[in-house]
């Protein structure tokens, strides 16, 4: 904690109550106690700040020292609904302040304007539940504006001629390129196709007190220990608390929403790290918890007057579930990348964006990034070319000589929203807390799986055009494990097929608003969290007015 | 962190970064720089806490062929029995039992292929070999996890991952001594870079807009 917070108690009604504190619930903590509202944002995990984060693989990939514990909170997956789950390990998501923006990525591109009107652009897909946003990329757009310059994203404004409008130049130019960032252009450009500086949540800069990127190579699945990855920890939360009318309250597991006669929330149930049950009372209740945990939440809430689940008269909560299709490629080169060293990706290209199903005969589209997201040890269990010993003199041998010289070609696209594939609660699977456990069950479309071996075939070409030694991927399989968590409340007009209007405000429930991954409508090319953002942003500020106009009390 | 810690640091840090850089990222490589002191201090010296000294012998001798000592240090140079030792005793205790339990499967193996030994350690290599590829089903383990998640199968497949994690682990958490693993793969051992990082972007000329369609018309 970076400054005295306020101490509400639970029996204050405060203004409102967040849920979790992750990409969304950071900024509309911020954003509410910026406009002079009392907010509680009530975040599972620890408080761990930047002193906390190393570069352990070990504690962090292995212990999920970030992430959710597996033991604690174990998981079920199954295929369909006709099948009964099995226990597996079916999610990550960060458990801890600041949430999985802690150790993403930090690809930050936008979504484009054919995200928000895709159903209408392209038809019907038999079979799925694809439907138009009911707000467009324009309603958007001031919002993405926002999250680049307080949140801080590195990029270079018209370097791609797909990007979408936009009213403002990045704050700051973009992170230096790789060695992985340099091939992937120029075999690229080779092909006619057109990639550019990749958009990145990183500091290119040093700002707003906080320092630039040093680089220092432990960057995918790690916190940031210099801040320079934008992080809801490192920016949101902060200026969230120095506004001295948000208290962040950390090792507190939000489990049920509480509702009186007349169907409003009251407040929210929670274990603190005693496993004691407290209710904290607010006007409003908004939950961010994840496109898992969020519809988790809503289910477990489930009373007498919401026997379904609250929020649920549509029977949709936790369907309709999005994981973003795709995969890598890996390639070797002749001399050192050192890719190692720095952030992940330095080069995207955005040509295969928009396809046409009529010329390839499915639907979907997607980003390839240029990237190295391995570690050591990770990449002695994945980054190997198939056939290489796992053990002995040549094992030792191929990571000598591979560890330096390969790259990955990351190709990130769409997923078809299907009623099937769903968060849902385990019948007989308890957590640690005596709760059911998050079920997953997921088939890909066969479109989705279609497009992912597509963008494998280009990813080939770049390195042959490239003129790689060596390089190889699998063909796109069915998931079974879930990172990327969209769709399971989505937004939309008709409360029959959605579970949030344009608001963010539930359909059944006037004072509860939902805003994450769970919000999304179609799934975006593969990076979610940029629009998540500025998703947060706008919500707050529709909140805002609802709040100042007396709709959310009465 | 004092003065004289925090200069070596630097000194160590500094190889290769411009001073306009250093003075740029000055805050950002003190903080760094704490973390590598921290790091460091907790470190602790090997001593064994879950092995007998022969349980150790037998495990230092397998880790020793999963990744041999040629004309470069292997596991047996990089301490990685020491770091399984303390893991077992602290971060991996969930692991003690298919321990408990593969160790006397070793045992009982070395004595079926060759009857007039029992100790694992006092084979030749290839008769090592020979014993570990009698236990290694070859797994379908996902070539790309997300996590580096020991699948916790077989005892030998244990001993593979942890093995792997002893040697490549950043030497400021117990294991990969002296860095020698790091040194292997050529990764360097310091705590930030400053671009050009390798060879293809040493000689990039900075980013051209569409150069290529301009050519074209």
């Amino acid at each position: 904690m970076t400054v005295d917070q306020p101490k509400y108690k639970t029996s204050d009604e405060v203004d409102f109550v967040v849920v979790g504190s992750g990409a969304a619930g950071g900024i509309i903590a911020k954003e509410l106690s910026t406009n002079g509202f009392r907010v509680v944002v009530l975040e599972q995990g620890p408080y761990l700040t930047e002193a906390d984060f190393n570069h352990n693989e070990i504690e962090t990939l292995a212990l999920d020292k970030l992430t959710n514990h597996p033991k604690l909170q174990p998981n079920t997956f199954r295929k369909t609904p006709s099948e009964k789950a099995k226990p597996q390990r079916a999610l990550v998501y960060g458990r801890c302040v600041g949430g999985t923006s802690v150790h993403f990525t930090a690809n930050f591109w936008r979504f484009h304007e054919i995200d928000f009107v895709e159903r209408s652009k392209v038809g019907a897909v038999a079979g799925t539940g694809l439907m138009d946003w009911p707000i467009t990329y324009a309603d958007l757009e001031p919002y993405y504006t926002k999250v680049e310059w307080e949140i801080g994203v590195s990029g270079l404004a018209g370097a791609s001629p797909f990007d979408p409008p936009r009213s403002k130049p990045y704050p700051m130019p973009p992170l230096p390129v790789k060695s992985s960032g340099v091939i992937f252009e120029r075999a690229a450009r080779k092909l006619g196709w057109h990639p550019f500086p990749a958009p990145m949540a990183i500091l290119s800069q040093a700002r707003a007190g906080r320092s630039a990127c040093i680089n220092c190579g432990f960057c995918l699945s790690f916190g940031c220990e210099v801040g320079a990855k934008s992080s809801s920890l490192a920016t949101a939360i902060r200026m969230a608390e120095r506004t001295g009318r948000c208290e962040i309250r950390p090792n507190s597991y939000v489990h049920r929403i509480e509702t009186d006669a007349n169907g409003r929330a009251t407040g929210a149930v929670y274990f603190d790290e005693k496993r004691n049950t407290h209710l904290q009372k607010a006007k409003a209740v908004i939950v961010c918890a994840n496109g898992a945990e969020t519809p988790r939440l809503l289910l477990l809430s489930a009373n007498k007057q919401f026997p379904n689940g609250l929020a649920n008269s549509s029977g949709i909560v936790g369907k309709y579930l999005m994981l973003n299709s795709g995969g890598v490629v890996i390639g070797q080169f002749e001399h050192p990348l050192n890719d190692y060293k720095g952030f992940a990706v330095s080069r995207v290209m955005h040509d295969f964006y928009e396809l046409d199903p009529q010329k390839v005969g499915f639907y979907g589209g997607g980003g390839l990034d240029a990237r190295f997201d391995f570690t050591p040890i990770s990449f002695a269990f994945g980054g190997l070319p198939p056939e290489t010993p796992r053990w002995g003199k040549d094992f030792k041998a191929a990571l000598a000589q591979d560890f330096n010289r390969t790259m990955e070609i990351f190709c990130h696209g769409t997923s078809l929203p299907l009623e099937n594939n769903s968060f849902s609660l385990d019948p007989d699977l308890k957590d640690a807390w005596g709760l059911p456990a998050l079920r997953l069950t997921y088939t890909d479309h066969p479109d989705d799986l279609k497009l992912g071996n597509w963008m494998f075939a280009r990813a080939h070409e770049i390195f042959d055009a490239a003129g790689a030694q060596k390089k190889w991927s699998f063909p796109a399989r069915e998931q079974q494990f879930a990172v990327h968590l969209l769709g399971t409340c989505r937004m939309g007009k008709d409360p029959k097929t959605s579970v949030i209007n344009s608001d963010h405000q539930t359909h059944d429930v006037k004072n509860l608003f939902l805003c994450d991954g769970s919000s999304l409508v179609t799934s975006g090319r593969g990076q979610p969290t940029m629009t998540i953002e500025a998703l947060a942003f706008r919500a707050a500020d529709r909140i805002t007015e609802l709040a100042k106009g007396g709709e959310i009390s009465t | 962190m004092d003065e004289l810690n925090r200069r070596h640091f630097l000194l160590r840090a500094g190889a290769g970064l411009s001073a306009a850089w250093v003075s740029a990222n000055w805050p950002a490589l003190l903080s760094a720089a704490t973390h590598a002191h921290n790091a460091a201090k907790a470190a602790t010296p090997p001593k064994s806490e879950f092995f007998t000294p022969e349980e150790a012998a037998e495990v230092e001798a397998i880790t020793a062929r999963l990744i041999p000592t040629d004309d470069t240090p292997g596991a047996r140079e990089a301490g990685v029995v020491y770091f399984i030792d303390r893991g077992l005793a602290t971060f991996w205790t969930d692991d003690q039992k298919t321990y408990r339990e593969g160790l006397p499967d070793l045992q009982a193996r070395v004595g079926e292929m060759y009857p007039s030994l029992s100790k694992f350690s006092g084979l030749a290599a290839e008769q090592q070999d020979a014993v570990l590829h009698s236990f290694d089903e070859n797994t379908d383990a996902p070539r790309r996890a997300f996590r580096v998640r020991p699948g916790a199968q077989s005892f030998f497949e244990m001993l593979r991952q942890h093995t792997i994690n002893g040697f490549l682990i950043d030497p400021d958490y117990g294991g990969n001594h002296d860095g020698v693993g790091w040194k292997v793969i050529g990764r360097e051992r310091e705590h930030m870079f400053q671009a050009p990082f390798g060879y293809y972007d040493k000689e990039y000329s900075g980013w051209q807009p569409e150069a290529k369609e301009a050519d074209k018309k």
